[in-house]
């Protein structure tokens, strides 16, 4: 697919052609110090000039030198929230005259979404919640609405923070799953390409001239420059044997050591662009005439994710983390052949005591020698 | 259906405190029309039905105890009841009023009154389980309409009210708010408070004050050490857990470890 160039000043002319198209923008914008995802009306909502500083339990949004809009590497969320919600009704039951229950499924409701700003990790993780919810055989139907209208518009990463570990995650800064359309930040501008027929059909509508060699070697450049940013690793690369050998350790001294320090709050979980765990209640009327069923985002983290049989499996941090984190690398890819970390550093950074899940795996995975 | 039997009955009683968890019934609106549908109030001073002595099917109780008289007023309003639900922060841990259980009250007696004579009360304030049993407890300074209406709801089709206990940042991910510890390094204790507050004050860019008591499995001291690191003192961290739920074991235990000089001693 050939590339073009989008000037800066040109970008309001993507969000009124996507809104055109029918489509509800998503993109990035600062709230509460830090970047989120939010409606995004004008270009101007954009973090212009501002960088994400993050370390373990801490972010903070610091300005820089250039006037980019997608120079920082990411915030709390991204897509996760507007396909799996974080509290959705199922169904609804209520009595009819004869008293009989009638049942009734809930369907997506909102618009079909353009997330503007998907990373190569938010859209690895997206390709593993896709298992989940809808090459699974029990078919989520919200999310399936939700996922097959949505049009992605991503980013190649030409920053990364210092808890990005996407190179050895094995799953950026270069994105590379599908997208509709897929910006590479320059100078002045964006180097465009498109991914699908509903992208090109989108690009039609800009003002475009062709990429130079100049703007697509930059490009290139500011990628390979966010690869070099790194400096954490996840051990062995995040493959099967990462996960072979943390199973060999699951009495090791460091799960204690880690649930000293662990809160057992579930932001990890929560942050976690993979997770998926969540949990179902009824809400009956008080009238008890009819009832919603609610599913919500849940944690391994919680009394209630391991309680079965009238017994919690899990009663306390050690065992809960262990969990968390053994599914996360290793009997993940029991289910899904895949790791279930992207290496999006979320996890370390929204945790408020700063449990970096690199150091813990290193400890625990001694004989782990970099290669 | 329902409307077929004698509707249950329904008291809220009050003891040592502001008042505030019985607006959680006040302020329902609609509800509290359809919950009169659905049962019968016996005994709620407050909504101006008067029966302290009848016996009733759900008891909810709000406040401390404080006084001599309270106890054997509890004693006698346990023996009446069929099920006992403690509503709110004293009910359930002594309230902000159980700070006095760390200080000589009789001290603190005389800084205020000019003859502490007149003035019959314990030198502590207790939750109401201390001195009788209690079926469930709902926490929460104050508690909100939702939490008694789930109980109540919870209670007519014959099933214990389940209280979950998970932290509160649980709900501040599920809103989506930017975390204030991680972000602005706020003292929140919403990591191991216990949610139901739909995490109002990290909502309001204010860390959370613990209002709602201890969640499930709370490391009150990998939290208190990560205060100090933000700068706290061991005072200023004790004081974090020794506020509105001091008695709830978990935060008294926290806030004496933390604790190296005898803070409230007037
Ligand atoms: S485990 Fe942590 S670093 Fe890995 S994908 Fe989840 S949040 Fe990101
Ligand atoms: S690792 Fe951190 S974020 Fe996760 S439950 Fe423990 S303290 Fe909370
Ligand atoms: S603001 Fe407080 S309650 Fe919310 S996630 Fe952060 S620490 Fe938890």
């Amino acid at each position: 697919m050939k590339k073009t160039f989008l000037k800066h000043e040109h970008f309001q002319q993507l969000l009124d052609a996507l809104k055109e198209a029918g489509f509800a923008c998503i993109g990035p914008q600062v709230r509460d110090g830090a970047i989120i995802y939010d409606t995004l009306t004008t270009s101007t909502q954009l973090p212009w000039g501002l960088r994400d500083f993050q370390e373990p339990g801490s972010y903070r949004l610091e300005k820089t030198a250039e006037y980019k809009a997608f120079s920082w590497a990411n915030g709390p969320q991204a897509l996760k929230p507007y396909l799996f919600k974080a509290e959705e009704t199922l169904w609804r039951v209520k009595r009819d005259e004869a008293g009989k229950f009638i049942f009734e499924a809930e369907y997506a409701k909102a618009p079909a979404i353009a997330f503007i700003g998907a990373r190569a990790c938010d859209l690895a993780a997206l390709a593993i919640q896709d298992k989940v919810f809808i090459e699974a055989k029990q078919i989520d139907i919200r999310y399936q609405q939700r996922r097959e209208s949505l049009l992605i518009i991503a980013v190649n990463c030409t920053y990364a923070s210092k808890n990005c570990f996407c190179v050895s995650a094995g799953t950026g800064p270069k994105v590379n799953h599908a997208y509709d359309l897929v910006l590479t930040e320059v100078d002045q501008g964006f180097v465009v390409q498109s991914g699908s027929e509903r992208g090109a059909a989108i690009l039609a509508k800009l003002t475009l001239t062709p990429a130079s060699l100049l703007q697509i070697q930059q490009g290139a450049l500011e990628i390979q420059q966010a690869a070099n940013m790194q400096s954490k690793k996840i051990p062995f690369n995040n493959t099967r044997a990462l996960g072979l050998a943390l199973m060999n350790k699951l009495d090791h001294p460091r799960w204690l050591d880690v649930a000293e320090r662990c809160l057992s709050c579930g932001n990890c979980t929560l942050v976690c662009p993979t997770c998926f765990c969540h949990s179902e209640r009824d809400k009956p009327s008080l009238e008890a005439t009819s009832s919603e069923h609610v599913r919500e985002w849940d944690s391994c983290f919680t009394k209630g994710h391991s309680y079965i049989t009238g017994k919690v499996i899990r009663p306390d941090t050690q065992s809960r983390y262990r969990q968390w984190l053994t599914h996360k690398v290793a009997t993940w890819f029991e289910q899904f052949d895949v790791s279930g970390c992207v290496g999006c550093g979320r996890c370390i950074t929204w945790c408020p005591v700063g449990i970096d899940l690199t150091e813990e795996l290193s400890a625990m995975v001694e004989d782990f020698h970099e290669t | 259906m329902l409307q077929d039997y004698p509707k249950p009955t329904l008291a809220v009683y009050k003891f040592t405190s502001c008042d505030g968890c019985q607006l959680a019934f006040l302020n329902a609106g609609v509800a509290l029309l359809e919950l009169t549908n659905l049962i019968t109030i016996i005994h709620f001073a407050e909504a101006g039905f008067v029966a302290p002595t009848q016996a009733v099917d759900i008891a909810f109780v709000e406040g401390s105890i404080s006084t001599l008289d309270e106890i054997t007023r509890i004693q006698q309003i346990r023996a009446q009841s069929n099920y006992l639900i403690t509503i709110g922060a004293c009910a359930t841990a002594g309230g902000i009023q159980a700070l006095r259980n760390f200080a000589g009250s009789n001290n603190w007696l005389k800084d205020i009154y000019a003859t502490s004579d007149t003035i019959d009360s314990l030198k502590t304030s207790y939750p109401i389980s201390h001195y009788v049993k209690v079926d469930t407890e709902l926490w929460g300074c104050p508690v909100n309409t939702a939490q008694v209406m789930v109980a109540i709801r919870s209670l007519l089709f014959n099933a214990a009210p389940q209280v979950k206990r998970d932290s509160v940042c649980m709900d501040c991910k599920r809103r989506g708010r930017v975390c204030i510890l991680v972000s602005q390094q706020q003292s929140c204790m919403g990591p191991v408070t216990q949610t139901g507050c739909g995490s109002l004050c990290p909502g309001l860019n204010r860390a959370c004050y613990g209002c709602y008591g201890p969640s499930e499995n709370p490391n009150t001291q990998s939290l208190g050490a990560a205060f100090k690191k933000l700068g706290l003192s061991d005072v200023d961290v004790a004081r974090q857990f020794h506020h509105i739920n001091n008695q709830a074991p978990a935060f008294h235990q926290a806030g004496n470890r933390f604790k190296t000089i005898p803070i409230w001693v007037a």
